[in-house]
């Protein structure tokens, strides 16, 4: 197990660090840079601009910037944000804990609500029940983020003003409320962009639930179950469940990385100050610095995606435990 | 004679898929006594399986039991029984062994906890003694070192192991009837023996009655009393083994017969029925097995034969019980005269 984990590690520090190479090279490689006409103010002179290329050493050749961007990066710093004309780590270390926040509600509501609703289909398999939820889920599975946002806005925040319409905290009044307010106040304002987020995912995870509950009932270890005089609700929440979430955890694995990337359109929407946000910023801002600490986040999270779901693998079916 | 501890009456099991209806089972009837092996062998797709899981009322959709069948069990017809007492009923009065130990054992538990369930769901112990019970069968049924293959999973047992875990299983509320569906065809032929010389020890020491289903009559000789012979979906002949053997009256029980592997001859002389079973959407009218018979003649294709008696423990579904003369001259079955591949 050590050793598996090890290997899995390694190979991830490779993925990373092919990741970041070619995403380096592809990103300065693009037409225009941070100081391009079309991004900076166009009255700029172009002696000025070259000036600032010079400065952030842009007019280097591109394989000695990217020597120093590793040295630098190696050290702990990852550079300077031109957009923002902040530190990029200060710049994460805003962003990042926003989205982690949001997004982990998110994903954990969904793929329990998604888990429990296939649950609920299968058992009333072929019933008005199982039909309304499919239909529903379908909508939700097909419904554009940004509009779906849009909507729970005009219901939840609009209509029947219950929840903030957007925003992290409360502009006015957070800052003098006492610490277990302050918690209520960010809470209040995390329902709607959550309940967005889990209406969409939940969705696609009880689409593929069902159908991997439905592919594992012919089963004939099933039907043994059912000769040993197992009730139905215990066939499909013990017996086939067990089996039939693989293709659950593969999802899972996919949407890992959100965690830490985030939502672009539903935070833009509900003006949630994350991730996606910011990664939207920099790539309009050809902001190199920060685009590239989003690019190794997200490779990094995208291994880390799939070696928890390997890991929930072996957890979930010992037949892959006793592989080497 | 007694009460049978079950006796299945005309049981029709039929699969309604889009136009067509499969008559998988038309018909069949039969019984059971207490501590009795009844064999039921015939051909791949004479309904078999179906049988063994309509007594169960395992069969899935689109199959259904026919309104009309009855399957009288300890005083109770299963076939109209509510859904809880069917329950009560699977796994701890008549429990059911698979023919593909593999793929019958959930490949995410382990064999003890599979075996345990059984107690669980059926016994008013605690977890503990389910599990203690579980390990005391795998122990009965020849297991070596029980305590810790209890807590190994399925893929890490050899096929003779986990059909020994399925017989604990079906064993261990020590239920009135087991159905064994092809408990051996899947294993090596010397496991096959020990797994059948393990069922016959284990029914002795139980008095459990037997549904030991095969398409070999092999198995049938060194297990059953009694043997029920089917084919398209009904009962064909019914005898006690000694008589089948010295006697059948069927054809279609002779050319199983000559199908046997006898041991004296070398393999490659295995004589096959020619023609194969028919589509369970088109019965043959008539008598079903005329295509593939050698003493066919006009009567069998007009006249859907009915079970003769030839005598009081024996029944055969063939007009030649009425009519011996036309086994004198036997002919080339019709499947062979139309050039149909064999
Ligand atoms: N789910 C189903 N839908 C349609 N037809 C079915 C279904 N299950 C079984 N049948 C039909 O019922 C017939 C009898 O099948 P059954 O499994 O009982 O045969 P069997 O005698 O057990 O054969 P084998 O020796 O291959 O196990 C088959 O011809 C099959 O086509
Ligand atoms: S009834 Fe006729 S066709 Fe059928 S088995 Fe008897 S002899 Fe053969
Ligand atoms: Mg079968």
């Amino acid at each position: 197990m050590t050793g598996y984990l090890l290997r899995r590690i390694a190979q991830a520090v490779v993925v990373v660090v092919l990741v970041a190479t070619i995403a380096f090279f592809l990103i300065h490689l693009a037409p225009g840079d941070p100081f391009a006409a079309a991004v900076e103010n166009p009255n700029v002179s172009e002696g000025v601009r070259a000036h600032w290329r010079d400065a952030y050493g842009l007019d280097r050749p591109l394989p000695e910037q990217f020597v120093r961007y590793i040295a630098s990066v190696t050290k702990g710093d990852l550079g300077w944000s031109f957009s923002l004309q902040r530190p990029v780590l200060d710049v994460l270390a805003d962003a990042l804990p926003h989205t982690l926040l949001l997004m982990s509600i998110a994903l954990t509501a969904s793929f329990a609500l998604g888990i429990f609703l296939a649950i609920t289909q299968v058992m009333k398999r072929g019933s008005a029940t199982d039909r309304i939820i499919s239909g529903v889920s379908l909508l939700f599975f097909s419904t554009p983020e940004f509009w779906l946002a849009l909507m729970v806005i005009v219901l939840l925040a609009y209509r029947f003003p219950v929840f903030p319409i957007g925003g992290m905290v409360d502009p006015v009044t957070h800052s003098s409320l006492g610490p277990v307010f302050r918690i209520v106040d960010v809470a209040r304002h995390t329902v709607l962009p959550a309940l967005t987020l889990t209406l969409l995912f939940s969705a696609v995870v009880a689409r593929y639930q069902r159908a991997s509950l439905l592919d594992v009932l012919p089963s004939e270890y099933i039907t043994t179950a059912r000769a040993k005089g197992v009730p139905e609700r215990v066939i499909v929440r013990r017996h086939a469940l067990r089996n039939a979430l693989l293709p659950v955890i593969t999802l899972f694995g996919l949407a890992f990385p959100a965690l830490l990337t985030g939502a672009v359109y539903v935070e833009k929407v509900f003006s949630w100050p994350g991730m996606g946000l910011v990664i939207v910023n920099s790539i309009d801002t050809r902001d190199y610095p920060l685009l590239m600490a989003a690019v190794i986040i997200g490779s990094i999270l995208v291994t880390a995606g799939s070696l928890v779901a390997d890991l929930l693998y072996r957890a979930f079916d010992p037949r892959l435990r006793h592989e080497g | 004679m007694t009460e049978p501890l079950l006796s299945v009456e005309n049981l029709r099991t039929w699969f309604h898929t889009g136009d067509a209806v499969a008559k998988a089972v038309d018909g069949v009837s039969f019984s059971i006594g207490s501590g009795e092996t009844l064999g039921i062998v015939g051909e791949s797709g004479c309904g078999k399986s179906v049988t063994a899981l309509s007594i169960l009322r395992l069969v899935q959709q689109p199959g259904r039991i026919e309104s009309g069948s009855r399957i009288m069990f300890e005083g109770k017809d299963l076939v109209t029984l509510d859904d809880a007492a069917m329950r009560d009923i699977r796994g701890n009065r008549i429990s059911m062994i698979f023919q593909e130990p593999m793929s019958a054992l959930n490949p995410v538990f382990t064999v003890g906890d599979q075996v345990a369930e059984v107690a669980r769901i059926h016994g008013h112990g605690s977890r503990r003694d389910a599990w203690n019970r579980a390990v005391e069968m795998l122990s009965l049924t020849g297991i070596p070192a029980p305590e810790e293959r209890a807590k190994e999973y399925p893929h890490q047992l050899s096929g003779g192991m986990r059909q020994r875990v399925l017989i604990a299983m079906a064993l261990i509320m020590n239920p009135a009837l087991v159905i064994a569906d092809e408990p051996t065809t899947a294993l090596d032929v010397t496991i096959q023996a020990q797994i059948l010389e393990l069922l016959v020890d284990l029914q002795k020491r139980f008095g459990t009655s037997i549904l030991m289903i095969t398409h070999d009559l092999g198995v049938i000789a060194e297990t059953a009393s009694r043997v029920v012979v089917m084919y398209c979906g009904e009962v064909v002949e019914e005898a006690e083994v000694d008589t089948l053997f010295a006697a059948a009256h069927h054809p279609y029980t002779e050319g199983l017969m000559h199908a046997m592997p006898q041991l004296s001859e070398p393999r490659a002389r295995l004589n096959v029925i020619p023609g194969s079973v028919p589509a369970p959407t088109d019965w043959p009218s008539g008598c079903r097995f005329r295509d593939r018979c050698p003493y066919s003649w006009e009567r069998c294709e007009r006249e859907h034969p009915p079970l003769y008696e030839i005598s009081p423990t024996h029944t055969s579904r063939c007009h030649l019980a009425v009519e011996p003369e036309h086994r004198a001259n036997p002919h080339p079955p019709l499947v062979e005269q139309l050039g149909v591949s064999v």
